[in-house]
Parts: structure tokens; C-alpha cells; sequence
């Protein structure tokens, strides 16, 4: 298992791989919100948390296709399949991987952009906790529309509309709290869609392996 | 290791390709199987391999003894040689590759990028894979195409090896790699026989 964290992360981060695309999706479109709309400091930290979250969601979303449709492509999906480890463990991993190269980047450079949108003081810190349990479900549940639409030629499509209705509740309970906690409210104001935040992420984290697994057998048959 | 298959249909896009399928197969002896286009070898090779489930039959022992190698070689371009190969030995559990190695003549490729190889130099990294992943019986999908003759001679030899060291090999192929004591399975008679009727019912929902 740790062989196939360490080639997924090496493939990733060499030619081609796609690290960095999300994070260059982040940053243009933190950069170019204040000019759609205007450099008002007022408006801008009002909707500082949501555009990050926002942001980081539709940053995740780009690079989804990749995690399991070139493995399938090239014949080393199958290969996977009757590999010893389970496929659970292969969709748990793939998960894991894009997460370490998407989410996390994601989240350590949020509070640095905060500062493009004018994010209030006290937002630093529960941003990039709210990122930091909130992206392992955008992942988690990315692998698994990864997986329902991996025999598909050109699934990008179908995949994005998948996938976004199950990242709404993530959206609206991690915003929530980079909300809440920018406008200085203390942490018993936002404790409640924090915990339903972690909830999904932990729920999904349990569950959804599972259900990959199966969607690519039946792909692969 | 013995394996042994009885009475084993398999199904391809939910119609059965071929039925009845048996023989067994002791350990140091391959299995050539041979058939006109679309009876059902790769299906079959599949079938075995764990990919697909069985639509009927028996085989003992199952999937996890299998190293299956199709078509595709799953090899990462931007990986070199060594570090594909390794990956597919780590996570079979086998410590070295050097012998895999040898045995395919890609160690004056070692450190090559996998993606600037020639198609006959890839099928041989992705015929070393079955050498790396330590189980004892090899499926092989048509594993010479694109090989050169010295390429099949150095691969016949790696089945012989293969075959001496107690393991199996079922091979679809249809050019003589020269194995001493190869049965030959024809799969011809195996066909399964058309539907009685066209139009399932419910596979029209499905």
C-alpha cells in the first residue's frame, strides 16, 4: 500500500501530473475576485470565507478525472484489481494521494491568499482548520465519482455533475464556520456545523471506499 | 500447484462466450489456448484472472495465485524502468527486481524514462511484472505482440524458468514458443450456444 501512496504521489509531482494545477486554479481565482468586484476592504471581508471555500471546492473538482481514469486508460487499474491488496485499500489510497496533493497544498496556502481578499483577523485560523477537516470528504468523495464514471470515454462531464450535489453540504457547514469565526463570534457560535463537518468528512472517509471498490469492479468487468 | 477448472461458462457484455470449459493444469506445464478471434480467450483469461465473474464452474485455486497480464502493460510513462517495476514488486511483496531484470535484458534501460521505450522494449517491462509479482501461475494475453524473435526467445525462456521453477502458465497465443510438453486447449468446441430467444425481458432494464 505504501508502494502505491509513493508512485501515485511521484507521478503526480512529475511532468504532466497535475500538482499544482489546482493550486494555480486557487490562486486565479482569489486574485481576480476583487477585481470582479471592486477593491471595496468592506465588501471583500464579508465574502472573503465563502470565496476560499468556493475556491478550494472548485480546485478540488478540477483535477478529479485524473485520480482514477489514467490508471484505467493504461491497463494498471486492473493489474490493481488482482494485485494482493483489496481494491477497498486502492480507492482509500487514491483518495488519500489526491489529497495530499490537492487538498492539503489547498488549505496551507488559503490563510496567504486570505490576505488578497482582506479574510478579518480572527478567520486565519478557523479557515484553515475548516479546509483542513473539510477537503479529505472533497477528496474521499471525488474518488468515488472518479470511480462510478471510470469506463467512460471523456467522463469529465458526468463526473462534475455527480459529484458537486455531495460537496454542497461540505461547502455550506465549512464556509459556515470560516464565517462565523471571521466575524469574531466566539467558538460556541460555530460549533455545530463544525461538528457536522467533521461528521461528513469522517462519515465519508468510513463509507465510501466501499462503495468505490464496487463501482470499479463493475467498470472493469 | 495444481489448478483445476471444471465446467466453467464465461460471459462477455452479459451474453455467455463460451461454456463447459475444463482441464487442469499441473504445476511445470503451460496451457496453450487456441481459438479464432472473439471465441472468448481474453474472457476466459479474465475469468480467471478474478476480473470477471464466473457465470458457472469450478476453479481451485482461486485468483489470488493468478498474475495476470493482458494487453495493456499498465506502465507509467514518466516513471523509469526500475521504478514502474519496483512499484508492482513492492506491492506484490517481492524484495528484488534485479533477476526480472536480467531475465527481459532491460538493465541498460534501467534508468530510462518508461515513456521514451519502443513498444517492444515496454511489452518486455510489462511481461517482467509477472516475473516480480511471485505467483506461481502466469496468464498471458497474446504476450508476443510486438516482440522481435530474440524478444520471444528471451521470453519463452523466462516461461521455461518459470515452468522449471514448479510454476504454470496459461498462454493465449497463436505462434509456437517452443515449450517442451505444452498442451493445447482449443476452444472452439467450448462455444456457447445462442440465446433461445433474442430479448430478455428484464436484461432490457439492465
Amino acid at each position: 500500500m505504501i508502494a502505491l501512496l509513493k508512485r501515485d504521489l511521484a507521478l503526480a509531482v512529475r511532468a504532466g501530473g497535475g500538482f499544482g494545477l489546482a493550486l494555480a486554479f486557487f490562486l486565479i481565482v482569489v486574485t481576480l475576485t476583487p477585481f470582479a468586484v471592486g477593491p471595496n476592504a468592506g465588501t471583500l471581508s464579508i465574502i472573503a470565507a465563502g470565496i476560499l471555500w468556493l475556491g478550494a471546492l472548485l480546485s478540488c473538482l478540477l483535477s478529479l478525472d485524473r485520480i482514477l481514469a489514467l490508471d484505467y486508460e493504461d491497463g494498471a487499474l486492473e493489474l490493481l484489481a488482482t494485485a494482493p491488496i483489496p481494491l477497498e485499500a486502492v480507492a482509500g489510497i487514491k483518495a488519500l494521494a489526491h489529497w495530499l496533493t490537492t487538498g492539503l497544498p489547498l488549505t496551507l496556502v488559503a490563510p496567504v491568499l486570505g490576505v488578497l481578499l482582506n479574510l478579518p483577523e480572527p478567520g486565519y485560523l478557523w479557515l484553515t482548520l475548516s479546509l483542513a477537516i473539510g477537503t479529505p470528504a472533497l477528496s474521499v468523495v471525488g474518488t468515488f465519482g472518479a470511480a462510478l464514471t471510470v469506463g467512460l470515454k471523456r467522463g469529465g462531464l458526468l463526473l462534475s455533475l455527480i459529484v458537486l450535489p455531495l460537496y454542497v453540504p461540505t461547502l455550506i457547514f465549512g464556509a459556515e464556520v470560516a464565517r462565523r469565526a471571521s466575524e469574531g463570534m466566539p467558538i460556541s457560535e460555530f460549533s455545530t456545523p463544525l461538528a457536522l463537518l467533521a461528521g461528513i468528512t469522517l462519515g465519508t472517509l468510513a463509507l465510501l471506499p466501499f462503495a468505490s471498490a464496487a463501482a470499479i469492479r463493475i467498470n472493469l468487468r | 500447484m495444481e489448478v483445476i477448472v471444471e465446467d466453467l461458462a464465461v460471459v462477455r457484455g452479459g451474453m455467455r462466450v463460451l461454456e463447459g470449459v475444463g482441464f487442469r493444469l499441473e504445476a511445470g506445464r503451460a496451457l496453450v489456448l487456441r481459438g479464432p478471434n472473439g471465441i472468448g480467450k481474453t474472457t476466459l483469461l479474465r475469468t480467471l484472472a478474478g476480473l470477471q465473474p464466473a457465470d458457472g464452474g469450478r476453479v481451485a485455486p482461486g485468483p489470488e495465485v493468478m498474475a495476470y497480464a493482458s494487453h495493456a502493460d499498465g506502465i507509467k510513462a514518466t516513471l523509469s524502468v526500475s521504478e514502474n517495476l519496483a512499484f508492482w514488486a513492492g506491492l506484490h511483496g517481492v524484495q528484488s527486481i534485479a533477476a526480472a531484470l536480467a531475465d527481459f535484458n532491460l538493465e541498460a534501460l534501467e534508468a530510462r524514462p518508461a515513456g521514451s521505450l519502443s513498444a517492444g522494449q515496454k511489452r518486455r517491462l510489462g511481461l517482467a511484472r509477472m516475473a516480480v509479482t511471485g505467483r506461481p501461475v502466469w496468464l498471458l494475453d497474446e504476450p508476443t505482440v510486438s516482440l522481435d524473435l530474440a524478444s520471444v526467445g528471451l521470453f519463452a525462456a523466462a516461461v521455461r524458468r518459470h515452468l522449471e521453477a514448479g510454476g504454470s502458465a496459461v498462454i493465449a497465443t497463436h505462434i509456437d514458443l517452443g515449450l517442451d510438453g505444452a498442451e493445447v486447449l482449443e476452444l472452439g468446441p467450448f462455444k456457447a450456444a445462442p440465446p433461445e430467444h433474442d430479448h430478455d425481458f428484464h436484461e432490457a432494464f439492465l
